[in-house]
């Protein structure tokens, strides 16, 4: 009996370990002989740890599950969810990126193997670098981490640009609330995203490839760096990829602790091993990246998708989605929501059915009065645009933007201007410091907010004008992009910055 | 979390640059090093830091005072870190950060009088559908409560 316990840090840090420490100490009690394998998380977040039980081939679902119930689960008289395929929650998505994960072994490359790993990276070593960047450009694949530039783009400018070292860099600095795909895709599928970095070496020129990721996420620099060093062993990385003549060969960095990491240039000031400081651009990093030489600077999501690219082709990938917008968008549902979890599904798909049919709504019953999309620096949406598109293009006509896809669910509870002046407390705390409008701008819009909150009418003119000069002045997305969830805040909830004396009176 | 070893002593301090001075921009990783060995970057390893890496001492300290994560002085015995961000106030984590400190009768980042615990905000740790969420010395903790954290810290010792 093969029984699968995720050992992904949402399922953990719901008791996963504690019910996979149980089910071994109680099969043992029993003399049966049990294999656990600690797999990634099937992304329905509200039933962990999901426990699955694979018996003549078919694995049947249970949970959340206890350590208390694992007698029952073993005795088979535990109610099970049936397959997980068939939980609705699953059903309706299409996994592409996240095809594998929850799945597989994270750790087994046999495994990963036997689910069309390594089909991609071996079609790559078959074809041209300019052949490797025309498949991912015909893809459509735009840049996951929330800018989302063409990815096949970038990679021209890389793979054109001269030079004898060129790197990949893999931007895991995954700090948007409410993001946690990232996390998933390292904890859950790592040999994707190494596969899909060395095919972006491939396809660049590149031959050194470093994954930072962001300290808050130990699960997966474990599991990133035991998948790192299986690669090696099994000739994925080193100097000749595959038994090729191709070299490429990674290494996982840290974090430590800076939002504005998550900026690429800042990011790869922080990976030089200097204060995270945003870098004007131009120069690109495509020309002028890591330590000066033409670098990828790629999110996880978009490196850990060009491997189904490849495997199935760019036609395939191209073939879901909703205008420029192409292929699938782990869409992360998270916050005050009933059914929270990962979402992977074609572009398109309404807001508001994202919401209230795939979340169930609310976790506390309550209506539901704002969504955050995208991050700390994304939209409140009101209930009223619900009917936008999940897209690029869509979100960005609506005030908004998607950015890392991250959905955050408010109750009518939430206090929004309590939530504008946390974004601009936020801005504060993480600027680097670097341009005057984000980090002067965003404690004067704290100061700004708390005036309001005491009745000054007059400062709401004042912090529009604040935000236009943040979102026309700042350097980078920080500072430039703070103003979305303020002015949303403060466009669509009114009455939550109307004059509370007045609201006294 | 890693606990402090002792007083840093200059050979312990250069075998920690020692092991990473092959590495491509190792000033990150060295600080991590020095934080697991130590409990903290001790203001001792600045100076043979700068001339490991030809940087100035300034440089040093910038970097290390630009990070969140570094410490200077030792935390406490443990550590929990709540996290402050927006999914997890959707559910009620910041009235739970907020009685957390009361009880403790600490600040952000504060240590309680017994040495036992430090309480850090932390701005997401990827548990946002199952908040509000903690960290205990690299431990994840879901779905926090009052009752939850009110186990934490008496496990802690706080």
């Amino acid at each position: 009996m093969k029984i699968y316990v995720p050992r992904d840090s949402a399922a953990k840090a719901l008791g996963a370990d504690d019910v996979a420490a149980a089910i071994a100490a109680e099969a043992k009690r029993r003399g049966d002989a049990v294999e656990i394998v600690r797999n990634g998380s099937r992304g329905m977040i509200w039933l962990e740890p999901l426990v699955e039980v694979e018996k003549d081939g078919t694995r049947r679902a249970y949970g959340p599950v206890s350590p208390a119930e694992v007698p029952a689960l073993l005795d088979g008289t535990l109610g099970t969810l049936g397959r997980v395929e068939d939980i609705p929650f699953f059903a309706r998505q299409t996994r592409l990126t996240f095809a594998r994960v929850g799945v597989t072994d994270p750790l087994s490359l046999a495994d990963y193997e036997a689910h069309g790993g390594l089909v991609g990276l071996r079609r790559a070593l078959g074809m041209t670098a300019a052949d490797i960047v025309a498949e991912v450009t015909a893809s459509g694949l735009r840049g996951r981490g929330g800018a989302g530039f063409p990815t096949g783009i970038k990679w021209e400018t890389v793979r054109k640009a001269g030079g004898e070292r060129k790197y990949i860099v893999c931007n895991a600095d995954e700090g948007d609330s409410g993001t946690f795909a990232d996390r998933m895709i390292m904890e859950g599928d790592p040999f994707t995203l190494i596969e899909g970095m060395v095919i972006a070496g491939l396809g660049t020129g590149a031959t050194k490839g470093y994954v930072y990721i962001r300290s808050e996420y130990p699960d997966a620099i474990e599991v990133m760096e035991a998948a790192v060093r299986a690669a090696r062993g099994a000739g994925i990385l080193g100097a000749g990829v595959l038994g090729s003549g191709h070299a490429f060969d990674m290494e996982i960095r840290m974090g430590a602790g800076a939002y504005v990491c998550g900026e690429e240039t800042s990011l790869l000031n922080s990976l030089e091993g200097k204060r995270g400081i945003v870098r004007a651009k131009p120069p690109l990093p495509a020309l002028e990246g890591l330590f000066g030489k033409p670098t990828v600077v790629n999110n996880v999501l978009s490196l850990a998708t060009v491997p189904v690219i490849f495997e199935k082709g760019a036609g395939h990938y191209a073939g879901f989605g909703l205008g420029r917008s192409k292929g699938t968008m782990p869409i992360q549902i998270a916050g005050n929501v009933k059914h929270g979890g990962l979402f992977e599904t074609a572009f398109g798909l309404p807001l508001g059915e994202l919401v209230n049919d795939i979340g169930g709504g609310t976790a506390s019953g309550r209506p539901v009065k704002a969504v955050q999309v995208g991050g700390p620096l994304g939209a409140y949406m009101p209930v009223s645009k619900f009917d936008t598109p999940f897209g690029y293009e869509e979100f960005d006509g609506q005030g908004g933007l998607i950015g890392h896809a991250g959905v955050v669910v408010f109750d009518d509870t939430a206090d929004m201007l309590k939530m504008a002046r946390f974004a601009m407390e936020f801005c504060a705390v993480e600027s680097c410091g670097k341009c005057t409008p984000c980090r002067i701008g965003a404690v004067r819009g704290v100061e700004t907010i708390d005036r309001i909150r005491r009745g000054d009418a007059d400062a709401k003119g004042i912090l529009t004008d604040l935000c236009e000069t943040m979102k026309d002045g700042s350097l980078c997305a920080l500072g430039g992009f703070t103003p979305f969830p303020v002015m949303s805040a403060l466009t669509h909830f009114p009455d939550d910055f109307a004059h509370h004396k007045e609201a006294a009176e | 979390m890693p606990r402090p070893n002792g007083e840093p002593s200059a050979d312990r301090i250069s075998a920690v640059i020692a092991d990473h001075l092959h590495l491509e921009g190792p000033l990150l990783p060295m600080l991590h090093a020095m934080q697991e060995e130590f409990g903290h970057v001790p203001q001792a390893a600045v100076d043979p830091i700068a001339a490991a890496l030809n940087i100035g001492k300034a440089e040093v300290h910038g970097v290390i005072s630009f990070y969140h994560d570094f410490r200077e002085a030792p935390a406490g015995r443990h550590v929990v870190k709540i996290c402050r961000a927006e999914a997890c106030q959707s559910v009620g984590g910041d009235t739970l950060a907020e009685a957390t400190l009361a009880k403790l009768g600490l600040d952000w980042h504060g240590t309680t009088r017994n040495g036992a615990v430090t309480i850090e905000p932390v701005y997401c740790l990827g548990l946002c559908a199952c908040a509000p969420a903690a960290m205990v010395d690299g431990k994840v903790v879901g779905r926090v409560d009052e009752a939850k954290m009110a186990t934490i810290l008496k496990e802690a010792g706080a």
